[in-house]
């Protein structure tokens, strides 16, 4: 299923912000609301791949620096009136460091 | 001196507004009296038939009450009709005996409705349609449950008087002579449209029907017609006509024939006694419309005034039928003739028929079904007989589809001359609407309404009159009461921006707090908007949020569709050396930049540069000397310039060197929206200055400053602002100037859309005639400036600032 990997401290991303963990799964994109919640997506968006990373964070949402659509950051789901979806993984904060969630069974088209 | 005597006969429409006229241009010249038949003051006659449908009430109609008299000292004499005329001994004498003796005579005793010379036309329950009486008859017959109405004639009064029967709960029955429904606006095919569409409403047509009799013994209880069809009515209106009032004049010797006649300064026979309105017969033709009274009162005002400069020369008519929710439009001769074409558009599933009589391409007619919001336009062109031979294939789609190359959602309006005639009814011009508009700070229609009359009648020009509004005061449904600025909050951008100010709060969240915003921390539109007022308004002291910016200003660099980064260093005013192109080379091998390019700002762009390659290509960039050129950001951009004195055969001043100051002491600054600006060193302008948000054009004396030009998805050149002499002036007036635009203009809001909105007068007297105020704003950027002046690359080259932006957090796997 799952194999968790250490990605560095909570700290280590701003609030309202994100950073990009590199894998094999492709770039994913970690971010902090202001709640100190984590969340992480396929750091593409569904719409023409903008990097999410880059965008603006509020609430539970991002919004994509390209074309400003609005994904849910829990399920990746854009907010109407736009259609699509990226990819979310689970991570989680322990004693201050975050871990990443990351299948163990590589999908091919992931990485493509 | 002894005021000369003025009596009005006929205190309708045409009459009072030669009053209104004269009052204007000569207040003290005459004694004035006014004669009217009818017991009220004047009103609004075309507006009797909203009335009879409920749409509006008498009181709403009223144009002068009877204060409106007695405030200008005119004695009125209602309910009396004048009945003779002493031209010998200069009087008037009303039913009643009253008389009033005069130096000036106006007739303005309007039409007579036409009445059928068939039996039983003066039985009780027949009317006709004309005034105030006539619709309160037609209002009790409907209350006190009678059922059956017919209308006599399918005109454009028979079918405002039967939609409005209709509207008072009656069956109405429309009986007509010819086969064609208003035949003399319509041709045959928007006339059936027309009654197709009523029919629908519920209205009944007998078309080619000839009355021969009103039936009944003591009240109205049918119709006959030619072939013996009788038809059930309880009520009688006769719509088939009007003829000039003339028997007063005709009984006074005045000369006549279908109407008063008169000369083109709307003098009758005897040259004391003038005549307006429908009464009067000029070059042959008479009238039963308002527009041309309104340019025959103001051309009779004028020589009642003693002024005698004006003709009237006869009117071209358009008319609209003004029945709720149907739009018909006719103009000119719609029927052709020889040498004519006609061009046509059908919609029939949206309803619509547009038809233009073209000869020689001129526009000689236009008959619209459906969709009229092009009549004004078609008839500007029909008066001003223009040639359409460059845009005659679409002439049909209307004046907004007219290219207009640059000028993103063109508006018609806009593209009117200030003559050119908005409100028909009420004879009210472009430029008119504009000044009152501007003048008396209007913003409402209504008030636009009530200050101008525009609009205030017929209705069918409201659309034009909005847009008016629109253009000139900013959008108006917006202006009075603002937009909020999205959907986190109710409060607008200019609330946002006082409550900083005001409660001094140099925090996001503080506004947040203080606002009680609806999000937890807002959204994509509203963070950038208040970090943008926080640090514009309180500088040095306000946190700028790294999180509430958009990715370009938050790492420095131009974000690209594929994800990588645009680099564009600062030539300031567009000059560069051998080092720096050297240094450029390098960096761009060193670190594998695929596209170097020339920009449209006078520098080089180094595109597809990896996100953390970016603080090491800085750093190199850095030690040659090149500092950010903020090509990201909502701040100053360019200072492009010209060769200018220095080598130009043209050049009159300095303008590279003055660009290069201007870019000097602007640079970092953070604005609304970006900002450019340009200096021109002769008005040949290379450096396209008036096109820019500040553009200086050199000229020998001084330097022209002109501001609010865009060259970018709305082409707008710039306003002149003013001319100065020296360069210090020039560099002052640019700081002034971007100090008021960030002070005072919205977020994302560039100068040209604001300077529209605040207006160019008001721009000048905060930067021209202020000049206390000027230096006060010059001084405040400059201080704003000691913040903002820090080359972000450098920061960040140096690794302590926003190093978590560039490098990834870790690589798993
Ligand atoms: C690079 C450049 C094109 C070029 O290759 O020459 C350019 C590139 C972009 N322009 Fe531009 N504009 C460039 C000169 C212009 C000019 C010409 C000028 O400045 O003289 C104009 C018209 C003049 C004007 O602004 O009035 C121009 C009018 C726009 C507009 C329309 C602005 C408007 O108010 O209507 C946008 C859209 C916007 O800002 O919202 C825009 C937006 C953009 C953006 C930022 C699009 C975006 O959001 O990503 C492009 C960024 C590309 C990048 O990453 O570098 N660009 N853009 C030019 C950079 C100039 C520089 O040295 O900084
Ligand atoms: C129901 C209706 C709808 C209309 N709709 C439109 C429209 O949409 N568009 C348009 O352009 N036009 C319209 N018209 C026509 C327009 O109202 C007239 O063209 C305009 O009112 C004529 O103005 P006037 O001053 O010449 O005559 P009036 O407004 O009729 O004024 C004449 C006045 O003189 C008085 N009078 C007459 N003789 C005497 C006398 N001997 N002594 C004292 N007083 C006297 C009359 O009682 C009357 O009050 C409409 C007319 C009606 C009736
Ligand atoms: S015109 Fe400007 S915004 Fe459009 S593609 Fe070219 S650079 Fe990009
Ligand atoms: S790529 Fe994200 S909105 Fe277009």
């Amino acid at each position: 299923m799952y194999d968790w990997h250490e990605i560095g401290a909570l700290d280590d991303v701003p609030r309202l912000g994100s950073r990009v963990a590199q894998t094999p799964h492709g770039d994913v994109a970690v971010f902090r609301t202001a709640d100190d919640q984590v969340f992480a997506l396929r750091d593409r968006c569904p719409h023409k791949g903008g990097p999410l990373s880059q965008g603006i964070v509020h609430g539970h949402r991002v919004t994509c620096p390209l074309h400003n659509w609005v994904l849910e950051l829990e399920s990746g789901q854009a907010v109407a009136p736009d259609v699509g979806c990226a990819t979310h993984y689970p991570v989680r904060v322990e004693n201050g460091r975050l871990w990443l969630g990351l299948n163990n069974v590589v999908s091919l088209a992931a990485v493509a | 001196m002894k005021k000369e005597k003025l009596v009005l006969v006929g205190n309708g429409m045409a009459g009072m507004r030669t009053l209104e006229e004269l009052l204007t241009i000569a207040p003290d010249q005459y004694d004035i009296t006014v004669f009217g038949a009818e017991p009220h003051g004047n009103y609004n006659r075309i507006l009797l038939s909203p009335v009879l449908a409920g749409e509006k009430t008498v009181e709403q109609i009223m144009l002068n009450d009877l204060d409106w008299y007695a405030a200008r000292g005119i004695t009125l004499h209602t309910g009396k009709a004048v009945t003779q005329i002493n031209r010998a001994r200069r009087q008037v004498i009303a039913a009643d005996g009253a008389f009033a003796p005069y130096d000036r005579l106006l007739l303005a005793t309007g039409s007579d409705p036409i009445i059928l010379p068939v039996p039983g036309n003066d039985l009780p329950g027949v009317i006709t349609f004309r005034d105030i009486q006539d619709v309160q008859a037609m209002v009790d017959a409907a209350h006190a449950g009678r059922k059956h109405a017919v209308v006599i004639g399918g005109g454009l009064l028979g079918l405002e008087a039967a939609n409005g029967l209709m509207k008072q709960g009656m069956e109405v029955t429309v009986v007509h002579l010819l086969d064609v429904l208003m035949e003399r606006q319509l041709d045959t095919e928007a006339a059936a449209l027309l009654r197709a569409s009523l029919e629908e409403r519920g209205l009944r047509f007998l078309l080619g029907a000839q009355t021969v009799a009103i039936l009944g013994e003591e009240q109205v209880k049918g119709v006959r017609f030619k072939d013996g069809l009788e038809i059930p009515a309880d009520l009688v209106v006769m719509a088939v006509g009007i003829r000039p009032s003339i028997s007063l004049a005709k009984a006074a010797g005045i000369h006549c024939e279908r109407g008063i006649v008169v000369n083109d300064t709307l003098q009758t026979y005897d040259p004391r006694i003038y005549a307006v309105g429908e009464c009067v017969q000029h070059r042959g033709q008479t009238y039963g419309l308002v527009a041309p009274l309104w340019e025959q009162a103001r051309v009779c005002a004028n020589h009642l005034a003693h002024f005698g400069i004006s003709r009237y020369q006869g009117s071209v008519t358009s008319t609209k039928l003004k029945v709720t929710g149907i739009d018909v439009f006719s103009a000119g001769e719609f029927g052709g003739g020889p040498g004519c074409d006609e061009i046509v558009l059908r919609d029939q599933a949206r309803g619509v028929y547009k038809k233009l009589v073209v000869k020689d391409n001129r526009v000689k007619g236009a008959v619209l079904y459906g969709d009229t919001i092009d009549g004004s336009w078609y008839f500007q062109l029909l008066r001003e007989s223009t040639d359409i031979g460059a845009f005659r294939e679409s002439i049909l789609f209307g004046q907004a589809h007219l290219g207009n190359a640059g000028h993103g959602g063109g508006n018609n309006v806009l593209a009117m001359p200030d003559e050119a005639e908005i409100c028909g009814c009420n004879g009210v011009r472009k430029g008119a609407i504009v000044k009152a508009i501007t003048a008396q700070k209007l913003f409402t229609l209504e008030e636009v309404r009530a200050h101008t009359k525009a609009s205030a009648s017929c209705g069918s020009c409201t659309g034009l009159v909005e847009q008016l509004l629109a253009a000139t005061v900013g959008d108006y449904s917006k202006t009075s009461r603002e937009k909020p600025l999205c959907a986190c909050t109710e409060h607008s951008h200019d609330q946002v921006r006082k409550v900083i100010r005001e409660q001094h709060l140099t925090r996001l969240r503080a506004v947040f707090d203080f606002m009680e915003w609806k999000t937890p921390d807002g959204c994509h539109s509203c963070r950038p908007a208040i970090n943008f007022y926080l640090i514009a308004t309180w500088p040095g002291e306000a946190q700028d949020d790294a999180q509430s910016r958009y990715i370009n200003e938050r790492v420095h660099a131009n974000i690209q569709k594929d994800g990588t980064y645009s680099v564009v260093p600062r030539m300031w005013g567009g000059l560069t050396s051998p080092q720096e192109l050297r240094a450029i080379a390098d960096v761009a091998d060193k670190f594998q930049i695929p596209t170097v390019k020339v920009t449209g700002g006078q520098r080089i762009d180094l595109l597809g540069v990896k996100k953390e390659d970016l603080p090491k290509v800085w750093a190199d960039l850095n030690a040659a000397g090149m500092v950010s050129g903020h090509a990201y950001g909502k701040s100053l951009r360019t200072v492009k310039t010209c060769v200018g004195s220095e080598w130009c055969r043209f050049g009159t001043q300095d303008s590279t060197g003055l660009g290069v100051k201007l870019e000097k002491m602007t640079w970092g600054s953070w604005t609304p929206h970006k900002f450019k600006m340009a200096v021109s060193g002769c008005p040949r302008n290379c450096a396209e200055a008036t096109i820019k948000d500040f553009g200086v054009v050199c000229v020998d004396s001084g330097y022209e400053l002109h501001v609010g030009g865009n060259g970018g998805i709305k082409l707008r050149g710039t306003d002149l602002l003013g001319k100065v002499a020296t360069e210090e002036e020039a560099m002052e007036y640019a700081g002034a100037f971007m100090q008021l635009y960030r002070e005072e203009a919205r977020y994302l809001e560039r100068t040209a859309p604001w300077l529209e909105r605040v207006g160019l007068t008001y721009v000048k007297q905060r930067i021209v005639e202020d000049g206390e105020g000027r230096k006060a704003l010059h001084q405040r950027f400059l201080e704003s400036q000691q913040y903002a002046q820090i080359d972000p690359w450098a920061e960040r080259a140096s690794g302590r600032v926003a190093a978590h932006e560039f490098e990834p957090l870790r690589r798993v796997g």
